[in-house]
């Protein structure tokens, strides 16, 4: 194909996150040949892979792909959803793909739907550990397989091949489990042959939809990629894309913003510049990709660290407040005996965290202010094996919770529980183990593609 | 004589905006958008804001910090790996949305050069 320009729509940062849909009509009247959008993100935790759960409400996510489904079908474009179900499992991408499958039935959309799957088994993985093609990304080291065992979900990004090959298959509709955010937007437009560079460096700028603009809050934005550049411009007439704008949004999570790892290469904004060719409409050119000698796919990998119960309470005493680290110091040594005493339980069996909100719950040892709070805040986190231990602890640090004096005090006092009971229990923990990538010889080898074909009677 | 308050000048006080998030569950990045090109002269000043400096402020190895410094967007860009992984056992901001104060706090001696004083 010889195209000179594609032109990417995307309406917002994040599927489920809202968008007044006459932006969306609006990119559409500006020629959108594709519309991208993010579902997903390790930025809200370990939780949402670990347990394979969303993070967003159905009827969010509803409200979003009808009008995304109806735009696409009606424009007959494609549509790209990444990360399906924020964490990209399966089941997040069969969460999607059914919710999607109900608005294109009930509205006689005859759309055909690819749902690229990226759930990845640790026994499959130990096998390329062993064979020497996992490696850390710093700052963790070797992987343990064991620790692949221990997860209870394994995701792999994928890049833009196995969501260039569904297009390629037919699909309108492409519900891709985890994916580079970048992946999402440059599949379409490195499919009608963009040069990488550009396409790229767009899909990176574009990712977060509005977060490249002067107001992220307007809505998404729409990126047009030709052979020597791209502009960028929002969807709202009343926002802007400026130079500043724009270029400070490869600062946006990223460690280093001027190159960019994808499993297929490493974007290079080095030599970038960026200018207004209006006041809402920006300019980039001298992007460049380079081509990774060795194409990697990258492991997310959430396992569960134990079970929590949390209590909370609240001090407003000054002669406890006033020295209130001794205090904290005193109930945990204090705890301490007393789960020792009662339950028979060391050190080595729970783990607790005391942390004093209005003191230094946020920074803890970083906190620069160690002035006197007036109100302070007691969260108490206990973190066991087995959430039955965990609330045993947390129960036995109830009355001292409630009653244990400061130093000088010859009385006990009370302090201000918010709730009762007081102890809730939060459920497992996660955490994140993996930051490996895998070798891979072919792009799309690790995922799965499934094709869902309406009736064509739209 | 006493310092002026033009004297005390924090990094916050010169900048648009200091923010800090994840870079990733393992990286934490910080980012200082400086007014103008004096505050940046002030925020990049590698005698006043160093890797030495970011690892002492947020106790992780010097060797691990990373600064940018972007003259043309008047940004100060840092990255550290957490000290703790993003939702693991004793993290208490998982977005490390908070991360920014202590950095935001300093205050550059440059600051004080910037505005007049009375018999300097």
């Amino acid at each position: 194909m010889d195209d000179t320009a594609v032109r990417i729509l995307v309406p917002a940062g994040m599927l489920g996150a809202g968008f007044p849909p006459e932006t969306v009509e609006r990119g559409i009247a500006l020629g959108a040949d594709v519309i991208a959008i993010d579902g997903g993100s390790t930025d809200s935790g370990p939780f949402y892979l670990g347990s394979a759960s969303p993070k967003t409400t159905r009827a969010q996510v509803e409200c979003d792909l009808r009008v995304l489904l109806r735009a696409a079908s009606a424009a007959r474009i494609p549509l790209v959803v990444g990360s399906c179900g924020t964490g990209g499992t399966d089941a997040g991408v069969d969460w999607v793909a059914g919710i999607a499958g109900d608005i294109i039935a009930a509205e006689g959309l005859g759309l055909t739907v690819a749902a690229v799957y990226s759930e990845q088994k640790a026994s499959a993985l130990a096998g390329r550990l062993a064979a020497g093609a996992v490696h850390p990304l710093p700052p963790l080291g070797p992987l343990d397989a064991r620790t692949l065992e221990d997860c209870t979900h394994i995701v792999g990004m994928m890049g833009h091949e196995p969501i260039e090959a569904a297009l390629r298959g037919g699909a309108q509709v492409v519900l891709a489990g985890r994916a580079t955010d970048t992946a999402v937007a440059a599949a379409y437009p490195l499919m009608r042959g963009m040069p990488p560079g550009p396409t790229w460096h767009a899909a990176k700028i574009v990712e977060c939809g509005g977060q490249c603009t002067t107001n992220p809050r307007a809505g998404g934005v729409l990126a047009t990629i030709d052979r020597d550049g791209f502009t960028v411009e929002p969807l709202d007439p009343a926002a802007a894309c400026t130079p500043a704008s724009v270029a400070a949004h490869m600062l946006y999570e990223t460690a280093d913003p001027f190159r960019m790892r994808e499993p297929a290469g490493t974007i290079d904004v080095t030599r970038a510049t960026y200018r207004a060719l209006d006041e809402r409409t920006v300019r980039v050119e001298g992007s460049e990709f380079e081509p990774a000698a060795q194409h990697t796919v990258k492991l997310e990998g959430a396992r569960i660290s134990g079970y929590e119960t949390m209590s909370f309470t609240a001090i407003r005493d000054p002669r406890i407040t006033a020295g209130i680290e001794e205090w904290a110091a005193l109930l945990l040594r204090v705890l301490g005996d007393r789960v020792r005493a009662t339950l028979d339980l060391g050190p080595d069996d729970y783990a607790v965290d005391i942390r004093l909100y209005g003191h230094n719950a946020v920074l803890k040892e970083r906190e620069p202010d160690t002035g006197p709070a007036r109100e302070v805040g007691v969260m108490l986190l206990v973190h066991a094996a087995d959430q039955a231990t965990a609330t045993a602890v947390a129960k036995v640090a109830n009355p001292l919770l409630l009653h244990l004096p400061a130093a000088g005090m010859s009385y006990l006092p009370s302090t201000a529980f918010p709730f009762s009971p007081a102890e809730t229990e939060r459920g497992p923990a996660y955490e994140f183990v993996l930051n490996h990538v895998v070798d891979v010889a072919d792009p799309a080898e690790l995922f799965r593609t499934e094709y869902r074909k309406a009736p064509a009677d739209a | 004589m006493p310092e002026t308050p033009a004297a005390r000048e924090t990094l916050h006080d010169l900048a648009l905006e200091v923010r800090s998030k994840n870079a990733g569950p393992f990286w934490t990045t910080l980012e200082l958008f400086m007014r103008d090109e004096a505050g940046y002269a002030a925020a990049a000043d590698p005698a006043f804001l160093n890797e030495e400096v970011v690892a002492r402020l947020y106790r992780v190895p010097a060797d691990q910090v990373r600064v940018f410094r972007i003259p043309a967007l008047n940004v100060v860009k840092i990255a550290f790996p957490r000290p703790v992984a993003q939702g693991g056992l004793g993290d208490r901001d998982v977005h490390s949305g908070q991360q920014h104060v202590p950095l935001a706090l300093l205050v550059p001696p440059a600051a004080g050069a910037r505005s007049p004083k009375a018999g300097a």
